[in-house]
């Protein structure tokens, strides 16, 4: 093969190779975007109609907008998972991060089955968790109840503090915590003065997770939450099963709107943390 | 030394002190409702507790030839009680499950036995009022329902049942569903996995060997649907492939399809797998990225100079330094296809539901709960293993989050 044919060769394959991948991530993205311009449809259909591809000012509208804004349903259902995602945040972020710093130190015994423990509800599948749960809670009283729920979602929670806080740990200088104690600090202050300020961003990373895996959890909703929690998950769930309608369109372009913002928001600190620079 | 040890001993006392309030919470709100559920799945004390009396003569009877005179008596009466306290149609439902028919049997007898007190024989009154009490099965239904420990569960999770005599035996064809079913969510899941490698593989690649700005880029493409709510990216999905759908319109507008052909692309196994990969890819895509990262590419350089082809450089240079990320892509995606739940639900129909599906079905419409908890606990013991796995071969503790 001659030099030239070789190149000609490897340009191909490289085309090929970049053709595919664009595939692949057009596949990955564009079924994400494409509720956004159908959920300005004037007609109650999920398709483009013939006016919203001619431009029509008439065949776009905000009406489904009106009605997720106005109606009775979706702004209680934001403020019960407003309520559920933050409690559970905040306590799987308490839980997490002081056992990310236990599981980081190389004294601890047993640190991989432990880690495995803590780590187990993100990888045991939902509708297992889910119905052991509402058996659970209900022998003892609690089905039905914000109480359980919020429980359940930290449980969810923990375990993306527990992994990102241990991210942020991995870059950290044990000797800073020998050298706070030589200047006499005890324990606490240095964990609070020292340790929590230098691995903040990964705190609020995975506190963020911890707060996005409750506000799209549906499946532990459904089976031990009462007719009081309807989250929005919720509420999309009985949507997509029963009349779905162009509002859940809106709905989700607003999720979409949030999943941006959370997704800009985990950039934004993971440039700013200790480990962060590689 | 001892100075030092003691040292250490803080040390770790420290480090478990900071780890304890996470294990007792986890312990107490997870560990705790799945041992609830693993316990529903062979203890089922609802039947001994209702007909204490009936089961105790059953205890003595051998099983070969109907029950005493004395045995009718006694679980007629209790019939009646059982039903004037509104507690009989659970107790029906649960024997019904052994032998179909039987819901119907008792609740009727119940009816007739407190309309009429036999002045004479228990036994004749009751064959008279339902001819399934002269059937040896009827009453060993009974007394199988009032095992307080049971296998049964389990058993009926892998379509087998007991036999008259205790024996194990496959259930009649058309009653054998579930290991089918597992097969095929093995299948699938199996299916789905190598679906995502496939596509992640030169992804990963491009990212891992862009140049910086440009991967972060595209790295952004792959975390945005990440990001995204899994109801919102099955909504999309919906909205995508259904019969009236973006994709099937623009297949008849632009002529490659007659209105009357539109495609069934969802609310079936399609549906289920188009869905699943979508959501499962970037699962893929992180941990190949990550390890692809390190590998150097003047291997590949390398490789090509010693006069390897660009596929031998990549199977026999590159592919074996990127395994790692493999084995740890392919399990994480094919331990979380396995039990996945929602995906099918929403846009499974009827043919494209897992054995998740099942649960949820068995837990919500059919109640029985220690069928589900069965199943429950085999697709538990299947994850768990596999998570063993993954743990041994990747390590929890690499595991991380979006990149």
């Amino acid at each position: 093969m001659s030099a030239a044919a070789s190149h000609n060769h490897s340009r191909l394959r490289g085309w090929l190779h970049r053709g595919f991948c664009a595939a692949v991530l057009f596949f990955l993205v564009a079924p994400v975007l494409v509720v956004i311009p159908l959920s300005f449809n004037a007609e109650p259909y999920f398709t483009f109609t013939e006016g919203m591809l001619r431009l029509e000012a008439d065949a776009w509208s905000l009406r489904w907008y009106q009605n997720v804004l106005g109606e009775g349903r979706w702004l209680p259902a934001l403020g019960k998972s407003l309520l559920i995602g933050s409690g559970a945040a905040l306590i799987a972020t308490t839980l997490g991060t002081l056992a990310a710093i236990g599981l980081s130190s190389p004294a601890l015994p047993g640190r991989g089955a432990v880690m495995a423990l803590l780590i187990s509800p993100m990888v045991t599948p939902i509708i297992i968790t889910a119905a052991g749960m509402s058996f659970f809670y209900s022998d003892l009283g609690l089905g039905q109840t914000y109480t359980a729920l919020i429980l359940a979602h930290a449980v969810l929670g923990a375990p993306f503090v527990v992994i990102s806080v241990g991210a942020s740990l991995s870059g950290y200088n044990h000797d800073l915590n020998r050298a706070a104690a030589n200047l006499g600090a005890d324990w606490w202050t240095t964990l609070r003065r020292v340790q929590l300020p230098l691995i903040a961003p990964g705190v609020f990373t995975g506190a963020l997770f911890a707060f996005a895996a409750s506000f799209d959890e549906v499946v532990v909703v459904l089976f031990i939450g009462g007719p009081d929690q309807r989250t929005i998950p919720r509420e999309m769930w009985s949507g997509i099963r029963e009349q779905i309608s162009p509002e859940i369109l809106a709905v989700a372009t607003f999720l979409i709107a949030f999943a941006l913002l959370l997704l800009a928001a985990v950039n934004w600190l993971r440039q700013r943390d200790y480990a962060g620079a590689s | 030394m001892a100075i030092t040890l003691k040292r250490w001993d803080r040390q770790a006392l420290g480090a478990a002190l900071l780890v304890a309030p996470l294990a007792i919470f986890v312990a107490v709100t997870f560990v705790a409702p799945l041992a609830t559920m693993l316990v529903r799945s062979v203890y089922q004390p609802a039947v001994a507790e209702a007909l204490p009396e009936t089961l105790a003569a059953l205890a003595e009877w051998d099983g070969g030839s109907l029950p005493d005179e004395e045995t009718f008596r006694i679980a007629g009466a209790e019939f009646v009680a059982l039903n004037e306290r509104r507690a009989l149609g659970s107790v029906a439902t649960r024997v019904n499950r052994l032998e179909s028919g039987m819901r119907s049997t008792l609740l009727g007898t119940a009816r007739s036995l407190a309309a009429e007190t036999p002045s004479a024989s228990w036994r004749e009154a009751m064959i008279a009022a339902d001819a399934d009490w002269g059937a040896i099965e009827s009453w060993l239904a009974i007394r199988r329902a009032g095992e307080v420990i049971t296998p049964r569960y389990y058993l009926n999770a892998l379509d087998l049942d007991r036999g008259g005599a205790g024996e194990i035996v496959v259930q009649p064809e058309d009653r054998r569903i579930y290991v089918s079913l597992l097969l095929r969510t093995l299948a699938i899941s199996i299916a789905i996995t190598g679906i995502c490698l496939l596509l992640a593989y030169p992804v990963a690649w491009l990212l891992a060997h862009a140049r910086p700005r440009r991967a972060g880029l595209l790295l952004l493409l792959v975390l945005v649907p990440f990001w995204t709510s899994l109801l919102v990216r099955t909504t999309s999905w919906i909205v995508l492939l259904q019969n009236q759908g973006v994709i099937n319109d623009l297949l008849v507008t632009l002529g490659i399809l007659a209105e009357q052909q539109r495609l069934a692309l969802i609310y079936n196994m399609t549906g289920t797998i188009i869905a699943m990969v979508h959501v499962l890819l970037p699962f893929m895509i992180l941990p190949l990225y990550s390890i692809m990262r390190a590998i150097p590419e003047r291997h590949m350089q390398a490789a090509a100079s010693l006069g390897a082809s660009h596929w031998q450089a990549l199977r026999r240079v590159y592919w074996p330094q990127s395994l790692p990320g493999v084995a740890a892509g392919s399990l994480l995606v094919f331990i979380l296809s396995i039990g996945y739940y929602i995906t099918p639900a929403l846009v499974g129909g009827r043919t494209g539901q897992l054995i998740s599906s099942m649960i949820a079905y068995h837990m919500e419409q059919s109640l029985n709960w220690g069928l589900a908890a069965a199943l429950g606990g085999i697709l538990l013991l299947l994850v768990g293993t596999l998570f063993f796995i993954y743990d041994r071969l990747v390590g929890v503790d690499r595991m991380r989050l979006g990149g």
